[in-house]
């Protein structure tokens, strides 16, 4: 399904900020499986994710999708099998523009867009029947901007976006983070539901341990640009939050004895 | 009254531009100064092209192609070649000063004794009055070269306003208004950015061109130096008409902008009437472009100095 063949990244190369995001980072993921990507600060979790989006061009290595290498594909190419709700819960809709609208640009993702009329009153009853699963009375708001929409409304609205035409792969970056404790729980549920109605192949990257346990059947954990940690089958059916967080321990324990014997040996040869 | 008439039509010619305007300044929020060097490009290849002969409305339909044309290499230039949007605008604009004296082969062509896209409309007034000079219009005497100009502008004005709200809420034009508000929803969704932009310049200074060649037929001749300021004269439009209907739906916005252009022709006319020199036009248009910019920041500071400050600590 996804194969992610040895690539590398690095940003900054040959300045004194130099950061090697992923180095030699290779991941299959199964048609139908969920996979969570979780990992510290600067660990490239994110830049994985974004290197399989098109954000940029990995130095090296290559990503196939579908039994396609989309390694040179431009991001906006990559959409038409792709299905991404990011982070920020404004970046995946327009502001200025109606629910109606952002949704019909959604039917028609990777899609050539005529000079038909986009919000036709049949493709607005359909909308209204899909959004009125979300149990947010956003139905009767069709015609509002979707500016005026909370957070958690508008990420809602991305994460159905994303997977109105059915993606081959659903990207979520962090997507519940900038969310209050209320509409994030709400929103990992919806994604849930989605997926697992849907069947979808979905790749997450996740700050909150207690995700990576709920949605997923397989974790990543990633650090210094490794993939140092992958729980699946059994072990992710056992797998509870006190382990993750033992793992963190290990690595953050590694990085710390590292760090004492390179001074230990600057000391001894410097 | 014939003051009242030429502003009128002399604002619904420039609502074109105005037009053409909103999509690269409002929807896709691009700078584009372009537009100074197209509107005199259209009027250059519709003055060349009905001298020779053409037809007005084929020639005018031409200058509009021209104008497409240098938008899509602004487009180009910013999209594929990275460089910075206002120097894009820049570039073609100068380029085109170039290009319009090519095109014209001298500074000034003179549109005398050739017909006009009015032509039809004064034969059919003249035909319906009998040749009269002067016609009676709600009361009015109004010769009847300008009532059919007028009238011919303002059918120009209605069919283009039409054709750009239909096309605005076409898959199309949704996403090109998606492009402008949003660009990384746009590539997410499957939407090439770049190309919306280059589309999106194309058409509106596809428009502006419309404007100028209607323009050289209006005031009777091109000129290379037509163009300078057009750009503050279109934003200036722009803004009067938001302040006037406000900029709620895609209808508004369009019906504003023409509004606002013609009243802001009106407003000229008035000034030169009671004695602004006409020189010092395009210092005034600036200053209340700068004005309308600024005027909603300061007023909100002075209802604060009014009100004694803020009432309460904020956080």
């Amino acid at each position: 399904m996804l194969k992610i063949n040895g690539i590398r990244k690095t940003f900054l190369p040959n300045t004194p900020n130099e950061v090697r995001a992923l180095r030699e980072v290779s991941l299959h993921i199964k048609e139908g499986s969920f996979t969570a990507v979780i990992g510290t600060n600067g660990s490239g979790k994110s830049t994985l994710l974004n290197a399989v989006a098109g954000t940029f061009e990995p130095d090296a290595g290559s990503i196939h999708l579908n039994n396609l290498d989309i390694t040179r594909w431009p991001e906006y190419r990559r959409a038409h099998l792709v299905g991404r709700v990011f982070q920020n819960p404004f970046a995946g809709t327009a502001p200025g523009m109606t629910i109606a609208e952002n949704i019909v640009i959604s039917m028609h993702r990777g899609k050539s867009r005529g000079l038909g009329t986009a919000v036709t009153r049949s493709v607005r009853d359909e909308i209204a029947d899909r959004v009125r699963v979300l149990k947010m009375g956003l139905e009767d708001r069709l015609d509002n901007p979707i500016g005026t929409l909370s957070g958690g409304q508008r990420q809602a609205l991305t994460l159905l976006m994303a997977t109105w035409l059915r993606p081959k792969l659903l990207l979520l970056d962090e997507h519940t983070a900038a969310l209050d404790p209320k509409s994030a729980a709400k929103i990992s549920e919806l994604t849930k539901d989605i997926v697992d109605h849907e069947k979808l192949t979905a790749l997450m990257v996740t700050h909150s341990m207690q995700q990576a346990v709920d949605l997923p059947n397989r974790i990543i954990m990633m650090h210094r640009g490794n993939i140092v940690e992958d729980v699946h089958g059994d072990q992710k059916t056992r797998v509870r939050v006190p382990d993750l967080m033992a793992a963190f321990d290990r690595i953050a324990k590694r990085d710390l004895f590292d760090e004492s014997v390179a001074t230990l040996l600057a000391r001894q040869y410097g | 009254m014939s003051l009242i008439i030429g502003a009128f039509t002399m604002g619904l010619i420039l609502s074109l531009l105005s037009l053409g305007m909103l999509i690269s300044f409002r929807m896709i929020r691009f700078m584009d100064i372009t537009v100074d060097g197209s509107i005199t490009l259209g009027a250059s290849l519709a003055a060349v092209l009905i001298s020779a002969g053409w037809n007005p409305w084929v020639a005018t339909l031409a200058a509009m192609g021209g104008g497409f044309l240098a938008g899509a290499v602004t487009g180009l230039l910013h999209a594929r070649f990275k460089i910075p949007e206002l120097l894009s605008g820049i570039l073609v604009m100068t380029a085109l000063y170039s290009v319009n004296l090519r095109v014209m082969g001298r500074s000034n062509i003179p549109l005398l004794d050739v017909p006009s896209v009015s032509a039809a409309m004064e034969t059919f007034i003249a035909f319906m009055s009998g040749g009269a000079e002067k016609i009676n219009t709600l009361g009015w005497m109004i010769s009847s070269t300008d009532l059919a100009t007028f009238l011919t502008t303002l059918f120009i004005c209605i069919l283009i306003g039409t054709l750009l709200f239909r096309f605005l809420l076409t898959h199309l034009g949704t996403a090109l208004r998606a492009a402008g508000d949003n660009a990384q929803m746009v590539l997410a969704q499957g939407l090439n950015n770049k190309t919306m932009i280059i589309f999106s310049l194309a058409l509106a200074n596809g428009l502006v061109a419309l404007s100028g060649a209607l323009l050289a037929q209006y005031q009777g001749f091109a000129d290379v130096q037509m163009g300078i300021g057009m750009m503050v004269w279109g934003l200036a439009s722009i803004i009067i008409g938001e302040a006037l209907v406000g900029k709620a739906g895609l209808g508004l916005a369009i019906t504003g902008t023409i509004l606002g252009t013609i009243l802001f022709r009106l407003l000229i006319a008035i000034a030169l009437r009671w004695g602004l020199n006409p020189n010092d036009l395009k210092l005034v248009t600036a200053l209340f472009v700068f004005a309308a910019l600024v005027a909603p920041s300061w007023i909100a500071t002075l209802k604060k100095k009014i009100s004694g400050g803020s009432r309460y600590a904020q956080n």
